[in-house]
């Protein structure tokens, strides 16, 4: 499905899948067959409903799955700007293989900034260790490059900042030194997970500007983990959508806005309501159901039951097949079709 | 269902014969830290400062404002779920009306089925023990009004009624909470909150805990029952985008106080307060062609145990001028009704919805497939 791009991809990943192992030994597939690459420099928006298997697949690419998940089939090709290679499905939770990578070469946002940090460390000494962990640096230069970053992420008086409690800052604030600290040994990639959905619409957007900004700056690639389909047309370059577990479509942005190709993805367009529908008197229009509880997921096509364009009873029997179009590529029966 | 008991009493025309809901200068007021078990407090946090407004019958006023900007506290101090510090609510309902922020316990409890409230998280607000039939039925055992005196043969059609509409099924009713996802839970919710026939449903933040599939069957099934139940409602939420689908007028609230109301398109289209313009602008269009929206408001909002002087927003606001921190710039009628609380109404061109909003969305054709 895949068109060899012609750099070579900071993160490919392929085929992966991730189970968790039930208590009576079964395993459940959480994921399935994700393959997707992000290119440097690149915006990946990873978009799904809760259950849809996103943040899981964000933990899997830092090594963090809980104790019963686990990653069954895959690849996690990991190629950064220092030459670096490694394949993090096949490095372990711990040691030294991951945490060449964990914090250094990959930095990971998450949505919930309180929970992030302790309680009971500075934000200084919290940021200040990323550095002393992954570099042969001093304390005091750690120290300093903490400030620097936290001034670069626009909390004003870094350096009063440093000594600090979490619990001092809004939530705001902890976002932005969270982003601090994810940044601060400037990785290649960094993993977004919801970074706003615990914010304010005000302070959102301020935050999603920080992020355009720093990429920008930095040329880092982002993959960013939302629901929030304004969030995606705001900051992403290319966007999977993931449905059941499965990336179910993948385009550059302008493509899943305009020619959606799935129909799950074309049904979340029109399920969102938009500022400027006063006037317009429709409907939004729903999906119909529920997202499928992934210990009993349809088969066939995971979508068929809530699908209002379902071949009956070849979608309810069979995987449906990926077809591409350029960089435009859809997991469905009407793909050929649809992409021509 | 018995008609007689079933069908909305109706309300005598009173003094204002449009209005259901009359609020007028509400405060609810906390107290901030307390040095000691029997020590005063230290201080007082307004989460509402003297709030009036109205909601007609049949109509749905949306609540809006970040998170701290009191909506969640005002929805509450208008059913007593909070008890308010000062200010009326009147209610027109039961043939008359109902002085509800002067009623006693009792009083109060008898006329709970005029008003019901439904929560932001199904999760926690249904019983885990209970059925859904169980949690549906419970007002009307509870017995508020003339509920109270069913069989339970009549208490069973009721909620069967009532569930049928808020699209549950009969076998459905026997089952727990845990069976169901957060978009059914919501309807056990509002099928217990539509239970007693209620005039006024507070509803806060409905369907910000649902996934975007779900939003809208929630969003709808609202407005469905509204139009079929006439119902009145007070729509707290932090979507924008989903308060101007459903709602006809729109109040935005800021540090505890309402800083502009008026018609949904008043307050989209033309915004007469920068906090609404700023609100406006920060809402993300789900369009890739979109102009990117400048950067309205910065800083962050102020402690609400200590609010700025003068206008409070003036410490967040690209307008403001001296005038703003001396003088509380009152809620003023500017016309047809938009009110707002802005010292420079009526010299500022602020941008509306349609200003920051992309191309018209491309309406998504069939034929394709």
């Amino acid at each position: 499905m895949m068109i060899a791009p012609i750099d070579t991809p900071v993160l490919s990943v392929r085929g992966l899948s991730i189970a968790l192992d039930t208590r009576d030994g079964h395993a459940v597939p959480i994921t399935q067959d994700v393959s997707f690459d992000i290119a440097r420099g690149e915006v990946l928006a990873l978009v799904g409903e809760s259950g849809s298997g996103k943040s899981v697949t964000a933990l899997a690419l830092m090594q963090l799955l809980g104790a019963n998940l686990k990653v069954a089939r895959g690849e996690i090709a990991l190629h950064t700007q220092d030459g670096f290679r490694a394949d993090v499905a096949k490095l372990g939770a711990r040691g030294k293989g991951i945490e060449a990578i964990r914090g250094a070469r990959m930095g990971m946002i998450f949505q919930e900034p309180m929970s992030s940090f302790s309680p009971i460390h500075t934000i200084g000494q919290q940021i200040a260790e990323v550095v002393t962990v992954h570099e042969d640096v001093g304390r005091k230069a750690a120290r300093a490059r903490a400030a620097e970053l936290l001034g670069k992420v626009g909390i004003p008086d870094p350096v009063g900042a440093l000594d600090r409690y979490p619990s001092e800052f809004s939530g705001g604030m902890r976002q932005r030194a969270m982003i601090a600290r994810a940044l601060i040994c400037g990785p290649s990639l960094l993993i977004a997970d919801e970074p706003t959905t615990a914010l304010d619409v005000t302070i959102q957007g301020q935050i999603l500007e920080l992020l355009r900004s720093l990429q920008r700056d930095l040329g880092m690639a982002i993959l960013f983990i939302t629901h929030d389909l304004g969030i995606v047309a705001q900051m992403a370059d290319r966007v999977a959508v993931m449905y059941s577990g499965r990336i179910i479509e993948s385009a550059p942005v302008r493509d899943i806005f305009r020619r959606p190709a799935h129909p799950y993805t074309r049904a979340l367009l029109d399920a969102v309501p938009r500022l400027g529908d006063i006037d317009r008197g429709r409907r939004i229009r729903p999906i119909a159901g529920s997202v499928p509880n992934i210990f009993d997921v349809p088969p066939g096509c995971r979508f068929h039951p809530r699908c209002p364009v379902a071949v009956l009873p070849r979608c309810a029997e069979l995987q449906p097949p990926r077809y591409a179009s350029g960089r435009h590529e859809v997991e469905c029966v009407h793909g050929e079709k649809v992409l021509a | 269902m018995t008609t007689e008991t079933a069908s909305r009493p109706q309300a005598a025309e009173g003094p204002s014969a449009t209005a259901l809901l009359t609020v007028k200068n509400l405060s609810v007021r906390f107290p901030t830290r307390t040095k000691g078990f029997f020590a005063k407090p230290a201080g007082y946090v307004s989460a509402v400062d003297h709030v009036s407004f109205e909601i007609a019958r049949g109509e749905t006023l949306g609540l809006v404002g970040e998170s701290g900007s009191g909506k969640t506290t005002l929805g509450l101090a208008v059913l007593r779920g909070v008890e308010p510090t000062a200010g009326t609510v009147e209610l027109a309902a039961g043939g008359g009306t109902l002085a509800v922020t002067s009623l006693d316990k009792q009083a109060l409890r008898r006329s709970r089925h005029h008003m019901q409230m439904i929560f932001q998280d199904p999760y926690a607000s249904l019983n885990p023990r209970m059925t859904v039939r169980d949690i549906v039925s419970e007002p009307l055992i509870a017995g508020a009004g003339d509920w109270g005196r069913l069989s339970r043969r009549q208490i069973d059609d009721r909620v069967l009624d009532i569930a049928v509409k808020c699209g549950l099924s009969k076998d459905q009713l026997k089952r727990f909470p845990h069976a169901f996802s957060g978009g059914q839970r919501q309807r056990i919710a509002i099928a217990r909150a539509l239970v007693l026939n209620p005039a006024l449903v507070v509803c806060d933040e409905p369907i910000s805990s649902l996934d975007v599939s779900i939003q809208a069957q929630i969003l709808n099934l609202l407005a469905d029952l509204q139009e079929s139940l006439g119902l009145t409602y007070l729509f707290i939420a932090h979507d924008l985008a989903a308060v101007a689908y459903v709602c006809n007028r729109v109040a935005v609230m800021y540090l505890g106080k309402i800083v502009e109301v008026g018609t949904t398109r008043q307050v989209y289209y033309k915004p007469k307060h920068p906090y609404t313009e700023a609100l406006m602008s920060a809402v993300p269009e789900p369009d890739p062609d979109a102009p990117r929206r400048p950067i309205l408001l910065t800083g962050e909002r102020p402690d609400p145990a200590n609010p700025p002087s003068g206008c409070r927003f003036r410490t967040r606001c690209i307008y403001a001028t001296a005038l703003c921190a001396e003088r509380v710039p009152p809620l003023r009628d500017l016309a047809d009704g938009h009110m707002v609380a802005c010292h420079h109404a009526d010299q500022l061109k602020l941008r509306g919805a349609l200003d920051f909003a992309g191309s018209e969305r491309q309406e998504a054709t069939d034929d394709r497939f």
